[in-house]
């Protein structure tokens, strides 16, 4: 009788399953494909992850793909899952397949050899072969975020200064190359407009906690610092938190996006004020667009790194800034011009 | 096989029944087809695709290694529980095992032969020292094992994450360099015959895991004993047994059980010591699967598996439009209805009646 209870647990799922099995309309003309594989942020993460995937998304309005058939995404619950996830793809023969993040660079590397006609695009990073050599089929987007992160300097500097103020503060998500790019151009903006400003800097050690990014911001903010620019991914919704809550409370503070506009996130009471100045956008969407066009047009870069810079607005500042003032925005603009002709480069590495 | 285990095995499949149903009845409600579950947790062990026709092999290899490491840390869990501990530390466990394994790796030159025993032994010591603490505190303080292994997770992970950074030294910030090649468990010949998957010899450690705590616990004067620790420790105390120490030395192997799952992922699946930003949550699976596999050895292998099958049939699933929460729903309710184990019982002897009354009066 317990076999027959136990027959009866295993086989109802089974014919529910079975009978809901349509047949599937004969596939016409191939669509273009696109696949994104998410890093452990997943597709929501407000930042890397989902502005890639909006890429995507405007890839297939344009070109009439349909979401989640042609455009689709597979989310990563642990590293493990990153070569498995590409790998899937790759049978799937997507006609691209992305990977945001430096995460994956040995996952990228170790799926494109095998995989040697599917194309892959890696954000953020260069993935070569253990011996220094491009991959060709592998198109990398890289970002100047040390020029971009050089314009909310400037913007924050001036915004500062005017209000009377002298302490700034960065969060950055973990310590690493990447990061400092982003502290550096920062540091760098703010001192060109405000020589005497100070600037305290923390990192969280983390991409994905928004609660250490809170504290981090409590602690900034409680320091003096007026204005904070974080580039730590989810870490910094806890910095965006803190500062709509006392700007609620009625203490003038700023938080700084990143990666996206994320001036939206930032809207706090009902009169639909943000407490986000503005944001250093790094244009992953337009990366990831730009890369899937050329593969469909038949140019895909493969082997080949592609600089994202202020020159081509790979990076830069929103088009629309309502908290900042039609000056300071002048002024970033000034400043954007000159680094896109050279006069001023900025250094990618921190002064401290 | 006893009937206490049968039940326990009827049990656990009509809770996985359900929990599958259950997921099947989500996807309907979300409007896709749950024949796609089917399909994919099929392709997903097997490589075979029923709904495309193809078969491909590296679907098997990519299965054992989900489930290997969330095999161990189901020993781990299930070993402890036996003596009646609640390790929760099979995470913090597991990372150190993975460093001890990437110190071990980088840092010692010798042929595969002595690389590779050195790694897993290493591994196993350094996870084995992650659970004797909270057992000797537990012991000798009667400190809550559960608050300690918690704390014990966060201090595995940012040990390792300031070991790596700053004194291993990292190419990138977030990972070491590789391993040289002796100390790598992953073998051509298996990634080979699972269409260059990467699967490798460390199924072998994992099925002697299992063996071990097999042995261990059911065939050994001191399993016996962990064991009445786990039944009853006053009574355990009364009949001689010395409680503190089996309580310190089941921690220490349970610790030994998760340690190798960070060397077999270590030295297996990557190749590179690594830094977390999280916990992975292999510790946490590991409670699910001991729990389903009513912390039994053999149980907890076939749990293992079947949790194993569910994060390998994720991207299956999710590249055909179901989301990969589904297969958290399943793992989640299956773990539900382990626990509603009275209720469940219940329902099965009163199913079961109906049937039962007149054999009941002819046989006994």
């Amino acid at each position: 009788m317990k076999y027959r209870v136990l027959l009866l647990a295993l086989l109802v799922p089974a014919l529910v399953m079975f009978g809901c099995q349509k047949s599937e309309p004969a596939p016409v003309a191939k669509a273009f494909t696109v696949g994104l594989v998410t890093d452990v942020g997943g597709i929501d993460d407000k930042s890397f992850n989902q502005g890639t995937w909006e890429g995507v998304v405007k890839f297939a309005a344009d070109y009439g793909l349909v979401k989640d058939k042609d455009v689709k995404y597979l989310q990563s619950s642990a590293e493990q899952d990153y070569v498995p996830n590409l790998s899937t793809f790759a049978d799937e023969k997507l006609d691209i397949i992305i990977a945001p993040g430096f995460l994956f660079e040995s996952a990228m590397r170790e799926v494109a050899l095998k995989y040697t006609e599917q194309k892959f695009l890696i954000i953020d990073m260069v993935v070569t072969t253990a011996d220094g050599a491009m991959i060709p089929n592998i198109a990398n987007a890289v970002f100047a975020e040390h020029e971009g992160s050089f314009l909310v300097g400037v913007a924050a500097g001036l915004k500062a200064k005017a209000d009377g103020k002298n302490t700034l503060g960065f969060i950055g998500g973990v310590k690493f190359a990447l990061i400092e790019k982003f502290q550096a151009g920062f540091e760098q903006g703010v001192k060109a407009v405000f020589p005497e400003a100070k600037i305290l800097v923390d990192y969280a050690d983390s991409f994905i906690d928004a609660a250490k990014g809170q504290a981090l911001a409590q602690k900034q903010y409680n320091a003096g610092a007026y204005i904070i620019f974080h580039a730590a991914g989810a870490t910094g919704n806890g910095m965006i938190k803190e500062a709509k809550e006392r700007q609620e409370k009625g203490q003038v503070v700023w938080g700084i996006g990143v990666d996206k506009d994320q001036y939206a996130d930032g809207v706090y009471g009902t009169a639909g004020k943000s407490a986000v100045l503005t944001s250093m956008m790094k244009r992953v969407d337009v990366a990831a667009y730009d890369v899937a066009k050329a593969a469909k047009d038949g140019t895909f870069p493969g082997g080949q790194v592609l600089m994202f810079n202020l020159k081509n607005k790979g990076v830069g500042i929103p088009n629309e800034n309502p908290n900042l003032s039609a000056d300071i925005v002048a002024k970033v603009n000034e400043y954007a011009a000159k680094i896109g002709s050279g006069e001023i480069v900025v250094s990618e590495i921190p002064a401290q | 096989m006893t009937k206490a285990k049968n039940d326990k095995l009827v049990l656990s499949l009509v809770a996985t029944g359900l929990g599958f149903l259950l997921g099947a009845i989500v996807i309907i409600g979300t409007g896709k087809n749950p024949f796609i579950m089917l399909n994919a947790m099929v392709f997903g062990t097997t490589g075979i695709n029923i709904a495309k026709g193809i078969f491909n092999a590296r679907y098997i290899g990519e299965f054992f290694i989900q489930a290997m490491p969330i095999i161990l840390t189901g020993l781990s869990v299930g070993f402890a529980f036996r003596t009646g501990l609640f390790n929760i530390g099979a995470e913090g466990q597991v990372l150190v095992g993975g460093l001890a394994a990437t110190i071990i790796g980088l840092g010692v030159r010798a042929p595969s032969i002595v690389h590779v025993p050195m790694i897993i032994l290493g591994a196993m010591l350094a996870g084995a020292l992650w659970g004797a603490l909270p057992g000797f505190l537990k012991a000798r303080y009667n400190v809550h094992e559960v608050v300690v292994t918690i704390m014990m997770n966060y201090i595995g992970l940012h040990l390792n994450n300031h070991i790596v950074r700053n004194i291993i030294g990292t190419t990138d910030g977030v990972k070491t360099a590789v391993f040289p090649k002796t100390a790598m468990l992953s073998s051509e010949f298996l990634a080979g015959v699972t269409n260059g998957s990467r699967l490798n010899w460390g199924i072998v450690p994992t099925v002697l895991a299992v063996f071990v705590f097999w042995f261990l616990i059911e065939k050994t004067t001191f399993g016996f004993g962990l064991r009445a620790v786990g039944f009853n420790k006053e009574g355990a105390r009364y009949a001689g047994m010395k409680v503190e120490r089996n309580v310190m030395t089941s921690m220490a192997i349970a610790g030994a059980f998760a340690g190798l799952a960070g060397a077999v992922m270590a030295i297996g699946t990557f190749g590179f010591g690594r830094t977390l930003p999280a916990a992975e949550g292999y510790g946490f699976d590991g409670i699910a699967v001991a729990l389903v596999g009513g912390n039994a050895a053999f149980g907890i292998m076939l749990s293992g598996l079947l949790f194993g099958m569910l994060k390998a049939a994720a991207p299956l699933m999710q590249s055909a439009g179901i989301p990969k929460e589904i297969g958290s729903i399943i793992q989640a309710s299956i773990v539900v209805f382990v626990a509603m184990k009275y209720g469940l019982e219940k329902l099965l002897v009163l199913m079961g009646r109906k049937s039962r009354e007149p054999v009941e009066g002819s046989a006994v």
